[in-house]
């Protein structure tokens, strides 16, 4: 794993603690990072070329030497730069003033296209529009059949009247399809076209022949976010070759930071449109410059930490045991809240992933990669061995019970007990730690007020019908807060606010002491 | 069960904790549905209309669209040199750069840089790229070079070096023939992230063993994508080789059990598994392609397991490397789309820290453009020679 830039940063810096003030040489040392940091995540030497002298220039100008911070103010002016360059120019897509609109899509083989055509298709007719897909790509085995099922998945029509594998003439297929759209009131036309690549020159004329016959509106340019240096020259090769007049960013639920975008968007200058971040037809959304920047620069991601808790917990379940881990009622948070919350944090993804998301966790990633997933499946293992309460009382386990869930799960007894202990501990840490992140993080704004809430929808849960009710009630209290309540009204309410927000997120220093590698050495 | 590592999952669990709290501040603002995990994908049986065209598009090795006339794939000896000038392209920003670069009079520190510079393009990586941009200026200054033929020489040499010419790339597909049990056919597991090609691999390897005299049986163990089992008994029908598939949606494992149980019954040589594309990042699918190894181990040792990387891969490549190589022990590594202008430097990174060797390049769309992987005329295809 790569440090991320901010890490690279501070390391930097932290060599020129005393100085007083940054020379120019310094400025140079950080400079040198950023490119470095720019290069691993595939953005195109050239580019980042151009992109560091114009740093520079406003490193100079904005006279960083006399700041206070210069790693963050560094930072900061990279963030920015990069959000312009890749939001420079945004736009919807264009509707033909007399239908059927036509998008056509192109790329390298395996960026995505079919299934970015039902994405589309998805997307568009949520919007109240009929597409229909159109299978010009003649060329790889059974890419109709997968357009076909494509579409079936999505509800919408397919018009493949020819069988593909290497038969029929692409051309003719996109230039009927036009009337077939019209005759059957498809107001929206999405072209899926063969992959190519930029040095095949039959290819180029031929997706270029089928753009001259169906005159698009939108000729979509798919790209795979994990790209490397060649992007550049690929997405040359389709402008020159075909021209396109927008960007797809595809795949981006990997891991690749996808400094792709940031070439695309600088050498060519066409804007990023739309990105596509899972396997699911309804994985698909407006390209975001500001997540990107902070992708391509790896700056921890609270947002797409977010985003995935909210995909994959049971926010009912999860919120139940918050609060009771927070001290909020609901009882003793027990090891059947904990089990539930250790598989939530599992469904994220590996658990050196998620801490990997959160900013400052660069200094941790030795200790991150040594963790070893499969002892956690022991302690499911354990818990899973427990009666309800048992899990929820830990102090009722005496000897004979221990030596019960032993067996069940297969372990030593004396596994039980250091279970049993460490989650007594561990308890009690989770409690503060929790505590101090509510205080001091990004819930600061909004810690007191959900499980406030929740506790007030606790006491009449007595039947389900209440409980339900009480739920509704939870999630709907915060819709409406009363400033008054939570202070100073700094409470993001917007998307846009808990980005900001999220952007200052550090770890609390407590916490960070927690993880600090001096303080766990010697039980080791 | 040692306390840092409670330590890290008492810190999950408070994480967690918080962003519950933050979801709900999100969810606030976007009144959407809440998404559906997975939605059950309707099986749609999808009409076999491509077994009427089994023709390959290649010219040369066009059929009459006759189901029962068989192509006879190439000997897989003759075929890189053949490829050899498509690695060598127009398009070869690395070719050139070494080219001018050796055509100077005086090497200065300018053309060193660029020299590192066009490295870099070809996404070897800023390491990879600096180490040998030193070890070569280091080479030249002691040895006194001036000389253009000398220096290409080294570079040669010192490229060679960095691909690794003495690794096993042969791609093992023998299984075991134990007098006193049963044979059991060679099984080989291709994997890989999304769109890199494996379906195409897995179609051309089937040819490449055909060619060398050997049973294949293929198994469709991609049940995700739309119509990818077609795809693969397209590849199947075209040599002539049986494929083993299983409904849209249908657990990989079973697939690939029943393909690979199918190659021992039949007495076949090797068992080709086709896997789904699946994002490293996503720990389920990972998970699922464990089960997929263990499960084919219960009839018979994998003996490779082929990770399928596209060349235009920038540097994500080392983190899909790193993590397929975890969860089923990557064997060899398979490099596809070489014919763009894409140079697959990554895989420089891949050998050296995983220490898996690439053993097989796809150079382009036609039917037998795969080729075993040889440094030496790697190399010379990259400089130009």
């Amino acid at each position: 794993m790569f440090d991320t830039l901010s890490d690279r940063l501070s390391a930097t810096f932290r060599t020129l603690r005393g100085k007083g003030r940054l020379s120019d040489a310094d400025i140079d040392e950080t400079l040198r990072e950023i490119r470095i940091a720019l290069l691993e995540a595939d953005v195109s030497l050239t580019v980042v070329k151009d992109f560091v002298a114009a740093i520079r220039e406003r490193a100079k100008a904005e006279d960083l030497s006399k700041s206070l911070n210069p790693a963050q103010q560094i930072v900061k002016i990279v963030n920015e730069e990069l959000i312009e360059i890749l939001g420079g120019e945004t736009r919807v897509l264009r509707f033909a003033k007399k239908p059927p609109t036509i998008i056509m899509l192109a790329g390298l083989q395996g960026a995505g296209k079919t299934t970015l055509a039902g994405k589309l298709a998805v997307w568009l007719k949520a919007q109240g529009h009929t597409p229909m897909l159109v299978a010009a790509d003649l060329q790889r085995p059974n890419a109709v059949n997968q357009l076909q099922v494509v579409a079936k998945q999505a509800g919408v029509a397919a018009y493949a009247p020819q069988p593909g594998n290497g038969v029929g003439d692409p051309v003719a297929v996109a230039r009927e399809s036009v009337q077939v759209a019209q005759h059957h009131l498809h107001d929206v036309l999405i072209v899926d076209t063969a992959g190519r690549l930029g040095v095949d020159d039959e290819l180029m004329q031929q997706a270029a022949d089928i753009k001259a016959a169906v005159n698009p509106d939108e000729v979509l340019f798919v790209v795979d976010a994990m790209i490397g240096q060649d992007a550049v020259n690929t997405a040359k090769a389709f402008e020159t070759g075909v021209g396109f007049d927008g960007v797809v960013l595809t795949k981006l639920d990997g891991d690749a930071r996808g400094g792709a975008a940031l070439s695309i968007a600088r050498v060519i200058g066409k804007p990023i449109m739309f990105a596509s971040n899972g396997e699911k037809l309804a994985d698909f959304d407006l390209f975001h410059p500001d997540r990107m920047a902070g992708r391509i620069l790896d700056m921890g991601d609270m947002l797409t930490l977010i985003e995935q808790a909210e995909r994959h917990l049971d926010k009912e379940e999860s919120q139940k045991a918050a609060s009771k881990l927070l001290g909020l009622g609901g009882g003793e948070f027990g090891l059947q809240d904990f089990l539930g919350q250790m598989q939530a944090v599992r469904r994220m993804g590996p658990l050196s992933k998620v801490f990997g998301m959160l900013p400052g966790m660069g200094q941790m990633r030795d200790q991150l990669d040594a963790i070893d997933e499969s002892s956690i499946d022991r302690i499911e293992a354990i818990i899973h061995s427990m009666t309800p309460a048992e899990r929820a009382n830990v102090s009722i386990l005496n000897g004979s019970r221990r030596s019960r869930i032993a067996k069940g799960a297969g372990v030593q007894v004396s596994e039980v007990n250091n279970l049993v202990t460490r989650f007594v501990e561990a308890r009690k840490m989770m409690q503060s730690m929790g505590g101090m992140m509510t205080a001091g993080g990004p819930g600061a704004r909004k810690g007191r007020q959900a499980p406030a809430a929740k506790k007030k929808g606790r006491g009449v849960s007595g039947n389900p019908a209440k409980r339900g009710q009480a739920a509704i009630a939870s999630a709907a209290a915060p819709v409406a807060p009363d400033p008054s309540v939570f202070g100073a009204g700094n409470m993001p309410r917007t998307e846009a606010e808990l980005a900001e927000a999220m952007k200052d997120f550090q770890l609390p220093p407590e916490m960070q002491q927690f993880l600090n590698p001096k303080n766990k050495g010697p039980q080791r | 069960m040692d306390p840092i590592f409670w330590l890290l999952i008492a810190c999950a669990v408070a994480i967690v904790a918080v962003l519950v709290t933050a979801v709900v501040v999100r969810r606030r603002g976007m009144a959407l549905p809440p998404r559906v995990e997975r939605p059950e994908i309707p099986t749609a049986p999808t009409e076999p209309a491509h077994t009427a065209s089994t023709t390959p598009s290649l010219p040369g090795l066009a059929h009459e669209a006759d189901t029962s006339a068989l192509d006879v794939p190439e000997a897989p000896a003759s075929r890189l040199v053949r490829l050899r000038r498509r690695l060598a392209g127009s398009q070869n920003a690395l070719a050139r750069g070494l080219a001018d670069l050796l055509a100077k009079d005086r090497i200065d520190a300018a053309t060193w840089d660029d020299f590192e510079t066009t490295l870099i393009t070809s996404d070897l990586g800023v390491g990879p790229a600096t180490e040998l941009t030193t070890a070569l200026r280091q080479r030249l200054a002691i040895d006194g070079i001036v000389d253009s033929v000398q220096a290409h020489a080294i570079l040669r040499e010192e490229l060679i070096r960095l691909v690794g010419p003495d690794v096993d790339r042969t791609v093992h597909t023998s299984g075991i023939s134990d007098p006193d049990a049963e044979d059991v056919p060679g099984v080989v597991l291709v994997v890989g992230v999304n769109g890199t090609g494996k379906t195409t691999t897995v179609g051309k390897l089937a040819r490449v063993l055909v060619a060398e005299g050997k049973t294949v049986v293929l198994g469709a163990a991609d049940t995700f994508r739309a119509a990818a089992a077609d795809q693969l008994t397209t590849w199947g029908d075209r040599v002539g080789v049986e494929t083993v598939r299983g409904a849209e949606g249908a657990d990989p494992a079973s697939v690939a059990y029943t393909a690979v149980a199918a190659g021992r019954d039949s007495g076949a040589d090797v068992v080709l598994v086709d896997t789904a594309g699946r994002l490293h990042t996503k720990t389920g699918l990972m998970d699922e392609l464990g089960k997929v190894k263990r499960v084919i181990e219960k009839i018979a040792p994998v003996t490779e397991v082929l990770l399928v990387l596209d060349a235009t891969t920038g540097q994500n490549g080392l983190v899909q490397a790193r993590t397929f190589a975890e969860v089923v022990d990557v064997t060899g590594i398979v490099l596809t789309k070489l014919d763009g202008s894409a140079k697959g430097g990554i895989v420089v990174q891949v050998q050296r820290e995983l220490g898996v060797p690439v053993k097989l390049i796809g150079l382009g769309e036609g039917v037998d453009d795969l080729a075993p992987f040889d440094p030496a005329q790697f190399v010379d295809g990259v400089l130009g020679d």
